[in-house]
């Protein structure tokens, strides 16, 4: 092809461009919308992260509601305290109750230790759980294949050792990798919440021993040393955030968990870095 | 005969929905409400109309051309100038549509800016040029095909409404029933065929 024909072309698109966008630049002004400014300036005061945790499309569609009083200013998960009182004070608005929560990622399993297959379809753990219920033997544990992860907006999930480990300080609770768990092994707990039961699987203490020496094993120590405060579901016990108090580090002690499952998103973030590095030594 | 195969040939015998099977992403997802459906028809009549005169316009004059004795063929560029001219086009008819009809607008909601990668929109300006038409024909051809997809997304969102008060079993509930639904639409569509 002649290099003029190149040239031409170029410039030919290049004009074409041009045109069209001094035609849409003068659109927009004629047919300029007066924005509601109410809802501008929420949407100023917001994230901006888009996350979807409040239930609108996004912060700006969070804004108009706002703007027109469908939602209040604490229903936004990622603004910190300061900054929702800020915007119900910029708008005028009761603030409403905040209600804080992060997400908790209820296994400690790691998959490659015993598997019933290998599976190397699409790397994601919606289509991983979809083909024979997954491919690890526990039906209920993570499946590390991170969906979560990259979900997150915020970066607050890392998979490590392939489970994947949620980061206290960076969650702002939206939820999004709730949602995103084809299993539902992440929960939404209180902020206030220290101590949770890391381990998602209902079945018997027998048999998920035969494959998980991590999972709760159903004993009911923790709900005879402190009634009332965790809940047995089948052989799963939870802690039971609607109890005064929560469980703290004094009662956990007490419990002697004999597995070990109550833990802190800490304590549970350097036990999975441990048992990495332990790994990596092993080999 | 030329003109009635632009015009009726257009709605009915070569619809674009129900024959040549373009623009089935609007035609399954406007199509359960009746007023949504005339809204997305209209705009999609609008831009297709609009984007046929102005991609022949582009053919007949920008594509090939003669400078300095020379003859330019710039044919290989008629997909990307189309795709520029219609999605500058959505974009002005979305600009319009929320200062003069915001209601519309959020009806129509994503499916407005889809309609820049609507195939039936691109389709039409190709078979103008394919078929080397003049500007008035085709911007009766895109008119017309606008029209005819609108025929088509009424009709199916008119049937799509009435079928929500249907009881199917369970595994037809939703979308596999529309998808038959449209199936048997485009089966009487067929009955046209041979009109010119």
């Amino acid at each position: 092809m002649d290099i003029t024909v190149l040239l031409i072309a170029a410039g030919v698109m290049c004009l074409l461009g041009a045109v069209l966008g001094v035609v849409i630049g003068v659109f927009v002004r004629l047919f300029k919308v007066a924005g509601n400014p109410l809802a501008d300036l929420a949407l100023e005061l917001l994230s901006g992260a888009n996350c979807g945790g409040c239930g609108y499309a996004g912060c700006a569609d969070f804004a108009r509601a706002l703007a027109a009083g469908r939602a209040q200013p604490s229903g936004c998960p990622v603004s910190s305290v300061e900054q929702i009182a800020a915007i119900s004070k910029a708008l005028g608005v009761d603030a409403g109750a905040v209600e804080r929560r992060y997400a908790v990622v209820a296994c400690r399993s790691e998959i490659g230790e015993v598997r019933h297959m290998n599976y190397n379809g699409v790397q994601d753990c919606a289509a991983a759980n979809l083909v024979a219920g997954g491919p690890q033997d526990c039906r209920y544990g993570c499946l590390g294949l991170g969906t979560c992860a990259r979900r997150c907006p915020f970066g607050a999930i890392e998979i490590i050792g392939q489970v994947a480990v949620v980061h206290r300080e960076l969650c702002v609770g939206c939820g999004k990798c709730a949602v995103a768990c084809p299993r539902g092994v992440i929960r939404m707990v209180p902020a206030d919440a220290k101590y949770h039961v890391y381990c998602n699987s209902p079945e018997k203490g027998v048999l998920k021993r035969q494959f998980c020496k991590a999972g709760c094993i159903g004993c009911r120590k923790c709900e005879r040393v402190n009634p009332g405060m965790f809940r047995i579901d089948g052989f799963l016990s939870r802690v039971d955030y609607a109890s005064e108090p929560l469980p703290d580090a004094e009662t956990i002690d007490r419990i002697g968990c004999p597995v070990g499952c109550l833990m802190t998103p800490e304590t549970r973030l350097e036990a999975a870095r441990v048992k990495v590095e332990g790994k990596r030594d092993d080999q | 005969m030329k003109y009635l195969e632009l015009t009726v040939g257009a709605v009915l015998v070569y619809n674009f929905v129900l024959s040549r099977f373009l623009g089935i992403c609007p035609f399954l997802g406007v199509s359960k409400r009746l007023d949504t459906a005339l809204g997305m028809g209209g705009a999609v009549t609008v831009v297709m109309a609009l984007a046929s005169c102005i991609t022949s316009l582009i053919a007949n004059f920008l594509l090939r051309f003669s400078w300095g004795g020379k003859v330019i063929d710039l044919g290989f560029l008629r997909v990307l100038m189309f795709i520029l001219v219609i999605a500058a086009l959505v974009q002005l008819l979305e600009i319009m549509l929320q200062k003069l009809s915001p209601v519309l607008y959020r009806a129509l909601g994503i499916y407005l800016p889809l309609i820049t990668t609507n195939c039936a929109v691109l389709g039409a300006a190709t078979i103008n040029a394919e078929s080397a038409r003049g500007v008035l024909d085709s911007t009766i051809f895109g008119a017309f095909s606008g029209i005819g997809f609108a025929l088509a997304l009424v009709l199916f969102s008119s049937l799509r409404e009435k079928l929500e008060l249907a009881a199917p079993p369970k595994a037809f509930e939703g979308t596999p029933l529309a998808l038959v639904t449209a199936g048997i639409l485009a089966m009487a569509f067929a009955g046209f065929s041979g009109l010119c």
